[in-house]
This record gives C-alpha cells, structure tokens and sequence, in this order.
C-alpha cells in the first residue's frame, strides 16, 4: 500500500485516486477521490455517496464547488511538476475562504523542499514521490522556526509580536 | 538604514543551513540536476557559461561600508577578486565554486545579507530610487515601504513557484522616475491622498523582455494599512491565471493585457475583498518600527555653496564639470548626492574590483556616514557628502576611476554582462559599450549631446534595459552570427517624468558589431543637425519621428 506523510507521521494511504478516464463508465465504491470535473460533472449521482473526496488541477475553481468543500474527508490538490505554483493559491482558498477542516493532500511531482511551504498553506498530508519518502523528509518541516507573513497556519504576521 | 532583529537574523541563518543541505544532498547524488535547479534559483545561484554565477541581493540597493568590505573580501576569496553590480541593484560574483556557496552565503548572513529570491520564479528584490530619503521632492521615504515589502515576500509560501519572477518597484517622487516603476510587473507609486495621508497608486503589467509594455493603473490611492493584503491579491490572481505553458508569455503583463487593466483589477478587487482584514495588514505601529531606521543620519547645520567648495569650482574645470554632472541637490543645505560612476573606459559597465569595493567602503566611511547605494544605472551613490569634502572626495574617487563625469550622458551606458559571462546571451555586450565608449571619449562633444540613455541587452530577456533606452541596442543570433538591433525613443521616465515611461522603436535591420560605433553616431548626428536649442536627444526624436534617423543609417554609401 502507497505510504503517505499525514500529520508528521509516516502512514499507509487508504484512499484510492482515480482519473478522469477511471471514472468513465462507474464510480467504484470505497473511499475514492475523484476529478473536480467529474464531481461537477456527476453532482447528482454522487452527492449522497459519503465514501469520496475529491482532486483538483491547476485550472480547477474552488469557488465551482464552493460551501459544499466542507463535506468531503479528503481533498487533494495535484502538482503536475513541483515549478507548478497554482495549488498553493488553491490550498489556501480551500482552507482559509472555505473553512475546510479534513484531509487537504498535496499529490503529484511532490518533493521534501516544497513540503514547508506546501504545510503553511494548509496541507496536512503530503503524497511525496515513493523513492523520496523517509524520515528525513519529515525533519524539512522545521526548516525555518519564524516566518515573516501569515499563511494557512495559526502563524499570524510576525510584526504583530514585535 | 534597516537592522536584523533575532527574527530577521534567525530567518537567514536557517536558510543558509537549508540551503547547505540542499547542496550537500546534491552533491551526493540524492537530488537531481532539475530538482536542484529550482532549489539553487530560489537562492540565485545559476550555472552559467563558464561557472556557477551568484546574485546576491542588496535590498532596494542599501548597503553599509561592513557589508561593502565582506563583498571584497568575499570576491577575493572566492571568486576572481571582482563583482558585478547589476541593473536590478543587487551584486553578481560571476565565478564561485559551487561547493563554497554555502560557507559565502554563511559569511554574507554575518553581515545581515543574503541571495534569497534573487533569482528564480519567485518575487524578487524589491527596489527604488536610489536617492531615497536624501531628497526634497519626495513624498515619504520609500525605503521602509520597500522594508516592508521585503519581509513580507521573504520565503512567502504561496508565491515561490510563481508562472515566471516578478519584480516589484517602488517610487515616491511625483512625476521623476529613477526606478524605472513603470516596467516593473508591479509598480508603486507612493502618493498622498486628498486628507494627506500617505496612500499608495498601484500600477501593474509593466515589463521589458521580448514584449515589453508600460504598466497599468489598477488602483488609485490605496490606504496606507492595506498594501500587503493588496499585493497579495495581485499575485493570487496572477499565480493562478498567469500562463504556464509558455515562458515567454508568462509574466503579469500578458495576463494583465489578455484579461484588460480593468478586469485584471476587477478579479484583484474581488479577490482582496476576501483578504483585506486578514493577519498579514499593516498596522501603524509596523509602520513606524520600520520608518525607525531610516531616520536622517547626524546632520551638522551647515550653509550652501561654502567657501572651499566655490574656490574650488572657479579652480579646477574638471572637478566642476564631475560637480555638475555627477552631484545633485540634497534636502539638506551644505550636503549633496554623489554618484560614484563604475563605467570607466576599459571596464565592463558594473564591475568593480576587491580593492575598488574598499575604497568605496572607505569613501562611504568617511565621507557619508558609512553608507552606499547601489543604483539600477550600475553606480554606487553616496548620498550625503558635505559641500565642503567635494573636492577631497573626487580626487579619491577620481584616483580609483569612479569620476568619469558622464552621469547620464551617451557612454553612462547600462550594460548586461552579455555573451561574456551570460549562457542566456544571443550576443556579447560588454565589447560593444565598449567601442561606443572609446569613439566618444571626447567629453566636450559627449557634453555637447547632453543627456542620452543608451542601454544594451545581449538578448531579449532585457537585463540592460535596452527598451527605455533613448537608444536601445539589442544582441541577436542571425544563423549563428552576433548582430544588433537599435531601437530609438524608449523612456524610462527619469528626466521626463513618470507619465512619460516608453518603449523604443527598433530602427530597421540589424548591424555588425563593427559598425556599432559608426550608426550611433550617425544617430547622434541627426539629432545635433536637427535639434533645437533646449532639446535632448529624446526631445528631438519625439518631434521628428523616427525617419530622419533610419533614412540616415541606411543611406546606400557614396
């Protein structure tokens, strides 16, 4: 089973990501995570289905789905290639306008030296490639101990403790 | 000028000791060349044609004579014992080892100084006039604006991995632009609003490259408080719909241009509607830690024009033609700004040895308070001598080669490092300001012309600015051959106000290197044959367009 950093610990993933294409003719039960298009695309015959989560790419809107981002366990978010910057700007619209509690998930071309900044905006679980994946990877999440801005995280701007 | 507190040194210590094991897991073999490159940029560090280059960033051009010394010393340790200032006012060193970048970013952290974003798809140093906080006709100082600014895109999680750089420039002077704000992807201009209070017109989609545009007004008077949480705005919207399938179409203005100024501003509004009361706004209390340290340095109550200074000008014909080419007005009576100029005849424009940078820091010592800015024509500026140590202070700088009375003039030309040094150069550079240089070392005819912006890139990502140059010259390939493109008429507004940014025209074909020297002054003709009597160059070819000058160049010989 594909291993999966959540929460600072190395875990076993239960979630199975489909593709577009896997989503062609049914939807297997499970708990899966879908294409947001798939989702917006199906809404009616999934709505009631409590076994899936959804995944965006870089052109997909947070703002399509909108309140309803509260009610999925999980949600990820992919980078097609860690120079790819769009799902840090997502991740923290679905974190911070959305209020989104569960599972947000960094998957794809995810690497150690992007987990810090992946973390500040929102993500807690982190798919980092399979040949990448060890402890040490969890010590880049104490990279830096004070950070300028406010983010995703509790963290508020740093010049209100000055 | 800015000092690190424990959080602002913390911050850059642990970079360093990031930054070193993400070399050593390279140099291990644990990251790959393309994992380690978005790594190494984030830091500026590139690998160049002839070895690793490093950009080291002098935020918004300041620095103190402890820092000028460690670069010295730096560039002699580690390098071939010279540096390169750049057109962004940061420093270069274009020779360091790779496995010594770590110890040089961890000495340059014992100075309060480092590479951070200075190169890579992230937001770059932020910059500004370098006659900052020294003159009259400003409206606040804008260095702690750009302080602000600094800290606040420092390692911003959000926008590391942005569609392409984005720089970000600051102007506080109304209608006089030294820096260039216009082509910058975000340009602020501070203002006061109609109470009085400092607000901020916010202007965006400017840049050079191979589609050079002048920026849009996107907002009008911004409130002091809100600037962070509107900038965010801008680079949200920007990092999501900025085009990312093809490089040359990734920066701001593409998207600012293809969504119109208004809707781009729209979608910004919209946006920070969300975020304006989020943690990242300013409060005053920020505000005025930051302006804290950039009070007026100990001013003596002097007079203008003392005794010493006018004998000296009625004595020496060139020290009062340094005096009046080289040293503005300052805001205080008996001091003036000095421009120590690094475009000496036989030097590649911005380069300065180990012992040119200490003599810089002893001038700076001495002389004006310990302090220098470095400015995007590629000068370092003391910004406040005493009327009364001009002349002791240009016979030093004159010694050291940094007098050449020519600030603004034809051969202060700016100049990227080029097919030199450059593995991104279509073209070398550096020869070519050269030769202009040497065809017009008569300083009475290059004082005849008056002031002229002659700026030359090696290739289209712009570095030397070649676009607002009044003349632009632009290396290109043409089946393996270096030619030159000339373009006339661009602006960056610094004699003629902000409103007047522009963008060359190109002439016609392109040249030989040979005959640089020979079309430029042939366009130096047609406007010494045409001009009126109080016209620049600039003026001259706002009137009577650009025909005159092509008809002139490419005349068949006789």
């Amino acid at each position: 089973m594909r291993q999966l950093i959540k929460d600072n610990q190395i875990i076993s993933d239960t979630w199975t990501i489909l593709t577009k294409e896997e989503c062609a003719e049914t939807i297997p039960a499970g708990n899966v995570l879908v294409p947001v298009k798939v989702w917006l695309a199906n809404h009616e015959a999934l709505v009631n289905r409590q076994d899936i989560g959804i995944w965006f790419e870089g052109d997909d809107e947070p703002e399509k789905i909108g309140a309803e981002l509260t009610r999925f366990p999980v949600i990820a978010v992919n980078f097609p290639k860690f120079a790819d910057g769009r799902g840090y700007s997502i991740a923290r619209l679905i974190k911070e306008r959305y209020q989104f509690t569960g599972e947000l998930r960094a998957i794809g071309d995810v690497l150690r030296d992007q987990l810090y900044f992946l973390q500040r905006c929102g993500f807690n679980s982190f798919q980092v490639r399979a040949d990448r994946i060890d402890e040490s990877a969890i010590e880049s999440f104490k990279d830096f101990s004070t950070v300028y801005q406010a983010a995703a995280d509790e963290t508020p701007a740093l010049f209100h403790k000055r | 000028m800015y000092k690190y507190d424990e959080h602002d040194q913390t911050i850059v210590n642990e970079r360093v000791r990031q930054f070193k094991g993400q070399t050593d897991r390279y140099l291990k073999g644990e990251l790959s060349d393309e994992e380690f490159l978005a790594l190494r940029l984030q830091n500026g560090l590139y690998i160049q044609r002839l070895a690793p280059m490093l950009r080291i960033a002098v935020p918004y051009g300041m620095l103190n004579s402890t820092q000028v010394r460690k670069l010295a010393e730096l560039c002699r340790k580690y390098d071939k014992g010279y540096a390169h200032f750049t057109t962004r006012q940061n420093v270069q060193f274009n020779w360091p080892k790779l496995e010594d970048v770590p110890s040089i970013l961890s000495e340059l952290a014992s100075v309060e100084m480092h590479a951070i974003q200075t190169s890579g798809n992230c937001i770059r140093n932020t910059t500004t006039d370098q006659f900052a906080g020294a003159i009259a006709d400003e409206v606040t100082d804008p260095r702690p604006y750009c302080e602000i600014i600094r800290q606040w895109s420092t390692f911003h999680p959000e926008f590391a991995f942005l569609p392409r750089k984005f720089k970000i420039a600051v102007n506080s002077v109304p209608n006089n632009d030294r820096a260039a704000t216009l082509v910058h992807d975000i340009g602020v201009q501070l203002v006061k609003d109609a109470n009085g209070n400092v607000s901020y017109d916010i202007y965006a989609g400017g840049g050079l490259g191979r589609t050079p545009m002048v920026a849009s007004l996107i907002r009008k008077q911004l409130p002091e408080l809100d600037l962070l949480t509107y900038l965010e705005a801008i680079l949200r919207v920007y990092n999501r719909y900025g085009r990312r399938d093809n490089k040359y179409k990734a920066r701001i203005k593409i998207l600012v241009k293809a969504m119109t100024p208004e809707v781009f501003a729209a979608k910004v509004d919209e946006e920070w509607a969300h975020i304006k009361a989020s943690s990242n706004r300013l409060t005053s209390a920020e505000i005025s830690r930051v302006k804290a340290f950039f009070v007026d340095p100990a001013y003596e109550t002097l007079d203008n024009n003392p005794a010493e200074l006018t004998a000296a000008l009625a004595n020496n014909k060139a020290f009062s033609r340094w005096y009046e080419r080289n040293t503005d007005t300052h805001k205080k009576p008996g001091y003036r700004l000095v421009t120590l100029t690094m475009k000496k005849l036989g030097t590649p424009p911005g380069d300065v040895s180990d012992r040119q940078l200490e003599a810089i820091a002893e001038l700076a010592d001495q002389y004006s308070f310990g302090e220098v800015r470095v400015t995007h024509n590629q000068n370092v500026v003391l910004a406040d001598v005493k009327q009364s140590d001009l002349f002791a202070l240009w016979e030093k700088a004159y010694e050291q080669g940094f007098a050449t009375p020519v600030l603004g003039m034809l051969t202060d030309i700016i100049c990227c490092p080029g097919g030199d040094y450059c593995s991104l150069a279509n073209a070398k550079s550096i020869p070519v300001a050269e030769q202009i240089q040497a065809k017009f070392d008569d300083l009475d005819y290059v004082y005849d012309i008056g002031e002229l912006e002659l700026n030359i890139s090696g290739c289209m990502n712009a570095c030397g600015h070649h676009h607002v140059g009044h003349i632009g010259i632009l290396g290109v390939d043409k089946k393996g051959a270096e030619f030159y493109q000339v373009s006339l008429g661009g602006s960056s507004g610094k004699i003629a106000g902000h409103t007047d940014t522009d963008i060359g025209k190109i002439l016609g074909p392109s040249f030989a290197r040979a005959d640089m020297p020979e079309v430029i002054e042939k366009l130096i003709t047609v406007y010494t044959e045409n001009r009126t009597e109080e016209e620049l160059f600039i003026d001259t070819y706002r009137r009577i367009g650009i025909d005159p000058f092509k008809e002139r160049v490419y005349a068949p010989a006789h």
